[in-house]
């Protein structure tokens, strides 16, 4: 077992890893704040939402959905779709998480959002699973994700009226930078770079589909892509050559 | 007082989502191909987010010109990544190239 201040160092190191993707999150909280005051929830409604779902991309489409009248299960379905990736996230991480008590298990993937995934697998990535992984740094960055989402929606509740032109501004620029932060470096072989620009067009040509769905067929397609790349030796000549 | 009935079953979808595979674990082995596959979601996925975000930043129709700061600042974003493989910088002169040109260039061009 390490000792406390090896954890301590570990739950700091992984919060300090996390900063540029607070940042990045950062505008999505105040505007996720502003739009809960011009809608039909009140403000604390929308403090729950941060508090209890903790899933940006889903919170949105919630006040979409609830501001245009629509059921419950409507609401809750379309939870269920737009944050399947996370199934994903956490079947990659699993591997580094499957020693530790339920308990531990249960918070970290509570805490599992798209920004604690990127920093949690860069970190994960390079050692071997275990049982000797610590799962300190994965802590650090997610309660530091949690902690910077709740922030940033109580100053968009507190001050999101002050601000009407916030979503013209274009802020959610600062998603694009953050991401493309993440992804370049990681483009470290052609297969990485097909899969990432099958990806990214045929997000871009199928972005009309419902409920996010187009996100996540573009996705499949471009992980069949990299799969293919990735065939060792003649299956992947001959992979290549159908695919193109 | 229903709307906390709404969040509270949206939270409890969320989480059973997240926890799935972390709880379930030990019993869903992962064969090799599955393995590789998820060695390319991170990488699909933010790409999958951010490319209609930067291209299409209005939502109808590809805005492939100088004018659309978003692509601007995207491109000089993923230059300076390339180069230097800095998050913190790459996002600061990523942010810095997109409201220069959103709020002073482009004004400046166009007039």
């Amino acid at each position: 077992m390490t000792p406390h201040h090896t954890r301590f160092k570990e739950f700091l190191a992984g919060a300090r890893d996390t900063i540029p993707m607070m940042v990045g999150a950062a505008p999505f909280g105040v505007i996720f704040g502003t739009l809960v005051t011009s809608g039909p929830l009140s403000p604390w409604l929308g403090q729950l939402m941060s508090v209890a779902v903790f899933a940006g991309s889903a919170q949105f489409i919630a006040l979409g959905l609830i501001a245009s009248n629509a059921s419950f299960a409507v609401v809750w379905a379309t939870t269920l779709i737009v944050n399947l990736r996370h199934v994903l996230y956490s079947a990659t991480l699993a591997p580094y998480v499957s020693h530790l008590p339920l308990r531990w298990r249960l918070v970290l993937g509570g805490l599992l959002t798209d920004e604690v995934f990127a920093v949690a697998w860069a970190h994960f990535r390079r050692r071997p699973p275990g049982d000797d992984v610590s799962p300190y740094h994965f802590l650090g960055s997610g309660v530091a994700m949690y902690l910077n989402w709740q922030i940033w929606t109580v100053v968009g509740l507190l001050f999101g009226a002050a601000f009407p032109g916030l979503q013209s501004l274009g802020l959610d620029f600062a998603m694009v930078a953050t991401f493309i932060a993440i992804v370049v470096p990681q483009l470290v072989a052609l297969r990485y770079v097909a899969a990432a620009v099958t990806a990214g067009a045929l997000a871009f040509f199928w972005q009309d589909w419902p409920y996010k769905l187009g996100l996540l067929g573009a996705v499949a397609a471009g992980v069949a892509v990299g799969v293919a790349l990735s065939w060792p030796r003649g299956a992947r000549t001959a992979a290549a050559g159908a695919s193109r | 007082m229903n709307y906390v009935i709404m969040i509270l079953g949206m939270a409890a979808i969320t989480w059973l989502i997240r926890t799935a595979v972390f709880v379930l674990g030990e019993r869903i082995a992962f064969p090799p191909l599955v393995r590789t596959a998820l060695g390319f979601v991170p990488v699909t996925v933010l790409t999958a987010i951010i490319v209609p975000m930067a291209v299409a930043p209005h939502g109808h129709g590809a805005e492939l010109t100088w004018r659309n700061p978003q692509l601007v600042g995207a491109l000089a974003a993923i230059a300076v990544s390339a180069l230097t493989r800095r998050p913190l910088l790459t996002i600061a002169v990523g942010l810095a190239v997109f409201f220069t040109w959103q709020g002073a260039v482009l004004p400046m061009l166009i007039r």
